[in-house]
C-alpha cells in the first residue's frame, strides 16, 4: 500500500481487490496508473474531476430520476479511476458470453417452438410457463434467423478468488451503453498522458457493429432497408443513450407515435410523406410495444406491430419474448441449458442460486433470511430486493410474507463480496464494490465492446451498483497487450 | 428524410428563441425609454401590452417589471418559457442538431436558470438582456456553421422568420394604430419613443444609415415593414420564409406550387409592391392584422403538409 495519505482509508478487505493484492502490491497492470496517480496533487485530481463533471453535463449526458416531479436530470456520477481488465482476463470473459448467449438464443427458439428442453425435463415447463416474460404470443412464430437476443448486457461480478460470475442476463432492453462510450471520451480527454501509456483495445466503433448486428436480422426482402431506434420518448430515464446511438448509427430515433402500421407493413411518418421502416431497434418493454397486443393503455408502443412482426415484414431487437431468459429463476439452469444445446461446459460459473418454488429451497432461505440477498424474478434496477445483512427485522418479515404470498415469484442468492476498485472519493482514494456490465451483440457474428460500463456502488460498504440508488460508473480499460 | 414530428420540434425551437430574443429587446428598450423620461405618452404601456404583462407588472418599478417578463414562468411570452420550451423541444431532437448546438442551448438555459436565483440580477436588467439576445444569436451563428444547411435547417429557417414578421408586424401594429378612447385626441408619439421602437427591433443604427438621424414615424414604418435588406423588417422575414419554404417542398419531393409556398409568396410580393403612404393613409391597423393572419396561414399551411397530414392521403399518394 502506498505510503501516502490519500491512501490512509484504503483496507483491504475480504473481497477482491482490483487494484492491489492480498499483501497490498499494486498488481502489475495498475502500476503505471499508481504512478501517475501518485505524481498528481490533490488540487490537481480535483480539477480533472470537475473537468469530467463539467464534460457530462454540458453535454446533457444525464438521466431521469423516476418519482421526482421536476423531471430532474441529473449526471450519472463518473469516478475518475478507470478499471484495467487484462488481455487475458478478458479472453476468458469473451468466450464465456459467447457461449451463454449462443446457448440463450438456442434455449428461446426452442421454448417458442417444439420445447424440447422442457419435455426432457431438463427445465421444468411450469416454470417456463409461469415466467411474467414469457410471450405465448411468439408461439411458432419465425424470428429471422433465429436471432432472439442480439444486443445483450449481462452483468457479472468478480468473487474473493477473482473469478468472475454471472450475477444476471439482462436480455430484454439494456442500457448504459452510452455510458461506456462517454466515459472512455471523458478519460481520454482528463487524463491524455496516461491513456497514452497504456494500450487500451478501442470501443469507439461500437455503432458500426450495432448497426452491423441490425443488419444481418433485416428481412431477407428487404433490399435496402431501413433502421430505427424506437424510445420511449424524452422521458425515459435512458432518452440520451436513445439519442446518441441513433446518432452513433445515423439512423433515425423514433417514438411510437411517428410509427405506424397499415396491412402489416410499418411505417415512420416523414415530411416527405410515410416511408417503410424494415429494422426496429426498440427500447421499449415488451409490455408497452403494441397496445394491441399487450398492454391497452400504452402510448409508447405502435398499434399493430405485433402482426407485422408476425407476419415477418419487419425485424425487432430484441425479439419479443425474449424476457423468459432473463427470468432469475430461469438463470439458475442456464449452466444447464449450456451443456443441453451446447454439449459444453460453461465457461462462465452462475452465481448460487435458491428457487423459492421449491420447498427445501425455501425452508433453507426463510431460515437465513438475514444472511441472503432475495430478489424478485422479474425485476431489474435494483429494486425489489432484500440485501439480508443490511436488512431490518421489520424488511425480512415483509419479504417473508411477500415469499410466501407467491414463491415463485423469488429467488434467493448468498450476499456476495462484489471486488472492489479503487477510487477517488472526497480527495481520497477509497476501495468500493464495483460490478461489470459487457455488451454483446449477437448478429452475423458476435462482437463484444472490450471492456463494458463498471458500475461503482459509490456509498461506502454499498453493494448496490444501480444508478437509481447512488450508484456510479467508471471507464473500463481492456488492455492489448 | 426527416421525421414530422422531428420537423416540428425544430420549428419551434427557433419560433421560441425568436420569440425569447424580441421579448428581451423589448424589456431593454422599454427599461431604456422609463429611465430616460418620467412621462410618456403611452409608448412604454404599449411595450408592456405587447409582452402581456398583467397591469400590476405595469404599475411597479422598472426592475420588477423586467423581472416578470424574464423570469416569470407562468408567462408564456417570458424570456425564461421560450427558453425552457425551445430547449425541450430541442432535447426531443438531440439526434438532429449538432453537439454544438445542443450546447449552447442548454448553457443559455442554465445560465438563465443560475441567474434567476441570483438576487442582484434584478438591479442589472440590461446585463440579463445582453445574455438572452447575444445566447440567441450565438444560437443561430453555431447553427449555421455547423448544421448540415438540409432540410431540417429549413425548419429552423421558417421558425424563425415567421416568428419575426408575426412579431415585428404586431409591435408596428402597437405603435401605429389608435387603439385609444376615440372620444380623446390621441397623443401623437414623440421622436424618442419612435427612437425606442426602433431600438427594440436594433434597428436604429440601421434606420439613420439609411434615413439619418431624422426619426419619423412613416419613415419607421417603411423600414420597418418594406425594407428588403434590413434582417428584422417584415418583408425580409417574409422573403426568407417563402425560400425555406421552397426549399422544404424540394426536400420532400413534392412539386413547386403547394399552399405554404403559395401563401407566403404572396406575403412576400404584396410587401415587395406595397408603399407606405397608401398602408397608413388607409388603414394600418387592418393592414398589420392581415400580415399577422397570413403568417398564421402559413405556419397552418406548413402543418397540413408537412407535419399532421392525414395518414390516408399519404397511403394513396
Amino acid at each position: 500500500m502506498p505510503a501516502d495519505p490519500r491512501f490512509a482509508n484504503y483496507d483491504l478487505g475480504p473481497a477482491f481487490d482490483e487494484m492491489f493484492d492480498t499483501v497490498g502490491e499494486a498488481r502489475p497492470q495498475y502500476r503505471a496508473l499508481l504512478d501517475d496517480l501518485l505524481a498528481c496533487t490533490p488540487q490537481d485530481l480535483r480539477a480533472r474531476q470537475a473537468e469530467a463533471d463539467k464534460a457530462f453535463l454540458a453535454q446533457g449526458i444525464t438521466f431521469t430520476v423516476y418519482g421526482d416531479d421536476q423531471g430532474t436530470e441529473r449526471i450519472f456520477p463518473f469516478d475518475l479511476l478507470p478499471r484495467i481488465i487484462t488481455r487475458n482476463e478478458w479472453a476468458t470473459l469473451e468466450r464465456g458470453l459467447t457461449q451463454r448467449l449462443t446457448a440463450i438464443n438456442l434455449f428461446l427458439k426452442d421454448v417458442y417452438h417444439e420445447g424440447r428442453i422442457l419435455s426432457e425435463g431438463v427445465v421444468p415447463r411450469d416454470l417456463v410457463y409461469s415466467c411474467r416474460h414469457y410471450r405465448r404470443e411468439m408461439r411458432g412464430v419465425h424470428v429471422h434467423r433465429d436471432i432472439y437476443v442480439s444486443i445483450a448486457g449481462t452483468d457479472l461480478v468478480r468473487l474473493e478468488d477473482g473469478r468472475f460470475v454471472v450475477l444476471e442476463d439482462n436480455l430484454r432492453v439494456p442500457s448504459g451503453v452510452s455510458y461506456m462510450l462517454a466515459n472512455r471520451e471523458v478519460t481520454k480527454r482528463v487524463f491524455p498522458g496516461l491513456f497514452n501509456r497504456y494500450n487500451v483495445k478501442p470501443i469507439a466503433h461500437y455503432g458500426q457493429a450495432l448497426l452491423a448486428t441490425l443488419r444481418s436480422l433485416a428481412p431477407p426482402n428487404a433490399a435496402d432497408p431501413t433502421f430505427v431506434v424506437l424510445s420511449p420518448g424524452v422521458g425515459n430515464s435512458a432518452y440520451f443513450e436513445h439519442a446518441f446511438l441513433a446518432r452513433e448509427m445515423g439512423v433515425a430515433l423514433v417514438e411510437g407515435r411517428d410509427l405506424l402500421v397499415h396491412d402489416t407493413i410499418v411505417y415512420m411518418r416523414t415530411t416527405s410523406g410515410l416511408r417503410r421502416v424494415d429494422v426496429i431497434y426498440r427500447r421499449v418493454d415488451d409490455d408497452f410495444i403494441d397496445p394491441l397486443a399487450f398492454r391497452a393503455d400504452s402510448f409508447l408502443g405502435v398499434p399493430g406491430l405485433l402482426n407485422a412482426y408476425r407476419a415477418g415484414n419487419v425485424s425487432l431487437s430484441n425479439a419479443i419474448g425474449t424476457g423468459v431468459a432473463d427470468d432469475k429463476a430461469i438463470y439458475a439452469y442456464i449452466p444447464a441449458i449450456i451443456r443441453f444445446y451446447l454439449s459444453e461446459e460453461p465457461i462462465l460459473q452462475n452465481v448460487d442460486t435458491y428457487l423459492l418454488a421449491e420447498q427445501a429451497d425455501r425452508d433453507y432461505v426463510l431460515d437465513h433470511l438475514d444472511s441472503l440477498v432475495v430478489k424478485a424474478v422479474g425485476e431489474s434496477g435494483g429494486y425489489g430486493m432484500l440485501i439480508g445483512p443490511q436488512s431490518t427485522a421489520k424488511e425480512r418479515d415483509h419479504f417473508r410474507d411477500l415469499i410466501m404470498a407467491d414463491p415463485r415469484n423469488f429467488i434467493a442468492q448468498p450476499t456476495l463480496a462484489l471486488s472492489r476498485a479503487a477510487c477517488f472519493v472526497d480527495d481520497r482514494i477509497e476501495p468500493r464494490h464495483v460490478d461489470l456490465r459487457p455488451y454483446v451483440l449477437y448478429g452475423d457474428k458476435v462482437t463484444i465492446a472490450p471492456g463494458g460500463l463498471t458500475r461503482v456502488a459509490l456509498r461506502k460498504g454499498s453493494l448496490v451498483v444501480n444508478s437509481s440508488q447512488g450508484g456510479g460508473s467508471k471507464d473500463t480499460w481492456v488492455l492489448l497487450d | 428524410m426527416l421525421l414530422s414530428r422531428v420537423a416540428d420540434s425544430l420549428y419551434w425551437i427557433s419560433r421560441y428563441l425568436e420569440r425569447a430574443e424580441h421579448t428581451a429587446r423589448l424589456v431593454d428598450g422599454a427599461v431604456d425609454l422609463r429611465l430616460g423620461r418620467q412621462s410618456t405618452s403611452g409608448a412604454i404601456e404599449r411595450l408592456y401590452g405587447s409582452l402581456g404583462l398583467p397591469p400590476a407588472a405595469v404599475e411597479g418599478q422598472i426592475a420588477s417589471f423586467a423581472d416578470a417578463a424574464y423570469f416569470d414562468a407562468s408567462n408564456r411570452n417570458s424570456v425564461i418559457a421560450c427558453i425552457t420550451a425551445a430547449r425541450e423541444n430541442a432535447r426531443q431532437v438531440r439526434e438532429e442538431i449538432s453537439s454544438d448546438m445542443w450546447q449552447q442551448l442548454n448553457g443559455l438555459f442554465l445560465r438563465l436558470k443560475q441567474m434567476r436565483a441570483d438576487k442582484s440580477r434584478v438591479a442589472r436588467t440590461h446585463f440579463v438582456s445582453r445574455v438572452v439576445i447575444e445566447g440567441v444569436h450565438l444560437f443561430q451563428g453555431i447553427t449555421d456553421a455547423t448544421m448540415a444547411h438540409g432540410e431540417g435547417w429549413q425548419y429552423l429557417q421558417a421558425g424563425r422568420f415567421i416568428e419575426r414578421a408575426g412579431s415585428t408586424a404586431a409591435l408596428l401594429d402597437l405603435f401605429l394604430s389608435d387603439t385609444s378612447d376615440p372620444a380623446e385626441m390621441p397623443t401623437p408619439l414623440d421622436q424618442v419613443e419612435w427612437v425606442a421602437l426602433l431600438r427594440s427591433c436594433s434597428a436604429l443604427e440601421a434606420y439613420c444609415r439609411h434615413y439619418t438621424a431624422d426619426v419619423r414615424s412613416e419613415r419607421v414604418a417603411e423600414f420597418l415593414l418594406l425594407n428588403a435588406e434590413f434582417p428584422r423588417s417584415v418583408r425580409f422575414a417574409a422573403s426568407a420564409t417563402e425560400s425555406a419554404l421552397l426549399a422544404m417542398a424540394q426536400h420532400s419531393g413534392r412539386r413547386p406550387g403547394g399552399r405554404p409556398e403559395r401563401l407566403a409568396g404572396r406575403l412576400h410580393a404584396s410587401l415587395d409592391y406595397a408603399q407606405v403612404d397608401e398602408i397608413l393613409g388607409d388603414n394600418p391597423h387592418a393592414y398589420l392584422t392581415g400580415i399577422s393572419r397570413q403568417c398564421a396561414q402559413i405556419h397552418a399551411a406548413l402543418y397540413q403538409t408537412y407535419i399532421a397530414y392525414p395518414i390516408e392521403s399519404a397511403l394513396s399518394a
